[in-house]
């Protein structure tokens, strides 16, 4: 039965839920506000929400000192490679501990997901030095491994969730009609798992964008995505609070475009199977 | 060809023995159904047969060759599932095709042969839509289609009926015996439902605990049951069982007797009080508690006229009395 709400009710929770969507999303109003800015004043004291003389110019300057194709273009080959990589190697992990689970299935997952737990800082020594020994500093491939490692077991856990939604009977349809392995999980489990393959695939690729730690850490130049282009506007000379957050609206923007725009099967995806 | 022959089959899911070891040989061309209560092992021993599950030892031989460790396709069998598992992102036409294609046959072919299933199973018209469009019964005729495409040595059913209502289980119990009578391709059939498996089966056997209790056509089973069990599974209403005095007159522990075997009369042998009556028009089943306070149930007419709280008189008839020893087993 619905529950009956009142207006009133109805009123302050729509208010109550516009406040904390506001509060959550005024750090990037005030960074987009502040790209407009003048460096004057963007650090102006009170702080002024609108500034009186807007200017495009930190825009122009920032695209100018810096290369923005090349960590836009390495962002999107660290970000969609990671994942890709990821999902080629969690699909079949997933398929296997979601239908032929071992006694120890479960133990593995919650290893796996206790792994995220762990600082980064932890392994920063160990994986710089090998990843140097090994020729995959500063590359797209080494920065590719390391996000699909780190990003490995959520991939691994949301497909797993996905696909124990998927009755096994269809499958072992797909058996007896005569589809190998392979065939089984081409034709019937990817595209009966699509919606949480593609929600899974845009998360990651938001989480792999949005990586700064490893980003920074293992690159220089070559290899040097978007987080590094944000992190090469704090100059030791000090901040330049306007151009850093041109810098910073020029680095999220591509991003936010693709949440916008898959916002939808973002949601599906992240609460499928949550109400069966 | 579709005989298959099992062999000391057995099958455990660690200490649990769910099948503890099964002798059964399916001749080509029979429809045989596995019956018994839920949890007796009939669907795991079809799952055996389809491959679906490893044996824990014993062999199937299908058509003579040792299939014990042969993957489910290349067993040369096809399965309708109790739940369709009909690939719901796939048209029709591309559920019934889709054993074709991952036996790589030509489009051509794979095209010709869908029609001709969907012809058979009246879905001509339904080829394009999604099985989400379609209905309980429809999705049970394409669960079918996809099987019998591949031309395969023999079906198995596994509980196909029970998602489906009353009426259209009838309807399909038929379709599915009159296909197994123009295709004369082997069929197993797994049910709890012992009226399906009387009027679908050429042979019935009949499972508990993972043991074949008997094996035989549905009359033989019916008439001469070999033990308690298959003698109170079989029949509808089930069989009445006395013990005691009743039996000792007939030198058994335990005598049966079915509910139409029971004559209503004056001068019966057994008095007792009519308990719930049951009308269903044709038929009408009278609860009767005897005097020596044992229940059975009567098969009357469907106009008799009797009420709760009459009393009665029965008479067993002589020659349809199943005398049992201790042990259960008939005696002859």
């Amino acid at each position: 039965m619905a529950r009956a709400q009142s207006p009133r009710r109805r009123l302050i929770a729509t208010l109550a839920a516009w406040g904390v969507a506001l509060t959550i999303f005024f750090p990037v109003l005030w960074m987009v506000l502040t790209s407009f800015k003048t460096e004057a004043s963007a650090v102006a004291m009170p702080p002024e929400l609108l500034s009186a003389d807007w200017t495009l110019e930190n825009y122009a300057e920032v695209w100018q000192r810096s290369d923005y194709p090349r960590f836009f273009w390495n962002s999107v080959v660290i970000s969609i490679g990671s994942t890709l990589l990821g999902l080629a190697i969690a699909i079949p992990a997933a398929w296997s501990m979601a239908f032929v689970p071992g006694k120890r299935t479960k133990d593995l997952l919650m290893w796996m997901l206790s792994t995220k737990m762990m600082p980064a800082v932890a392994v920063l020594i160990p994986l710089y030095l090998v990843f140097q020994r090994i020729g995959l500093f500063d590359t797209k491939l080494g920065l590719i491994l390391a996000l699909m490692l780190m990003n490995l077991p959520i991939i691994i856990w949301m497909l797993y969730t996905y696909f124990k939604e998927i009755p096994a009977e269809i499958l072992e349809a797909a058996r007896m009609d005569g589809a190998s392995l392979w065939s089984e999980i081409v034709y019937v489990l990817t595209p009966m798992a699509l919606p949480g393959i593609a929600s899974t695939m845009l998360l990651n690729i938001i989480l792999a964008w949005n990586e700064a730690f490893w980003t920074i850490t293992l690159t220089t130049t070559k290899a040097a995505p978007l987080s590094a282009f944000i992190a090469s506007f704090s100059a030791p000379q000090g901040l330049f609070y306007a151009k850093l957050s041109a810098a910073s609206a020029m680095a999220i923007l591509p991003i936010l475009i693709l949440g916008w725009f898959s916002q939808k099967q973002l949601v599906r995806g992240l609460t499928f199977g949550a109400v069966k | 060809m579709g005989k298959i022959q099992l062999t000391q089959v057995r099958k455990s899911f660690g200490e649990v023995d769910v099948i503890p070891g099964i002798d059964l040989s399916i001749e080509d061309g029979e429809f045989v159904v596995f019956v018994g209560p839920s949890g007796c092992g009939k669907s795991t021993l079809l799952r055996l047969i389809a491959g679906l599950e490893d044996t824990t030892s014993g062999t199937i031989a299908i058509d003579g060759k040792d299939a014990t460790t042969l993957p489910p396709a290349k067993r040369g069998l096809a399965m309708v599932f109790q739940s369709y598992a009909l690939y719901p992102h796939m048209s029709v036409r591309k559920n019934i095709a889709f054993p074709l294609k991952m036996a790589g046959m030509s489009e051509s072919e794979q095209a010709a042969r869908v029609e001709r299933a969907a012809k058979v199973l009246n879905l001509t018209s339904y080829l394009d839509r999604r099985p989400g469009q379609l209905s309980g019964g429809q999705r049970q005729r394409v669960a079918i289609g996809r099987a019998i495409v591949r031309e395969p040595s023999a079906f198995l059913f596994d509980e196909p009926l029970s998602n489906l209502d009353a009426a259209l289980r009838v309807g399909m119990r038929q379709e599915i015996t009159e296909l197994h009578q123009s295709l004369k391709t082997t069929m197993i059939y797994v049910t709890h439902d012992q009226v399906e498996a009387m009027t679908m089966a050429d042979k019935i056997v009949v499972l508990n605990a993972g043991r074949v209790e008997q094996v035989g056509s549905p009359l033989d089973l019916y008439h001469h049951p070999q033990n308690l069990f298959v003698a109170g599974f079989i029949g509808s209403p089930k069989m009445n069982f006395l013990a005691g005095a009743e039996a000792a007159k007939h030198n058994a522990a335990t005598i049966g007797i079915r509910p139409e075997h029971l004559d209503i009369g004056a001068g019966g042998m057994w008095q007792g009080t009519v308990g719930l009556t049951e009308h269903l028009g044709s038929d009408t089943f009278l609860k009767v508690t005897l005097d020596s306070g044992e229940v059975v149930t009567v098969r009357a007419n469907g106009d008799v006229a009797l009420h709760h709280g009459d009393r009665v008189a029965l008479s067993p008839q002589a020659s349809k009395i199943h005398r049992f020893d201790a042990s259960g087993k008939a005696l002859a």
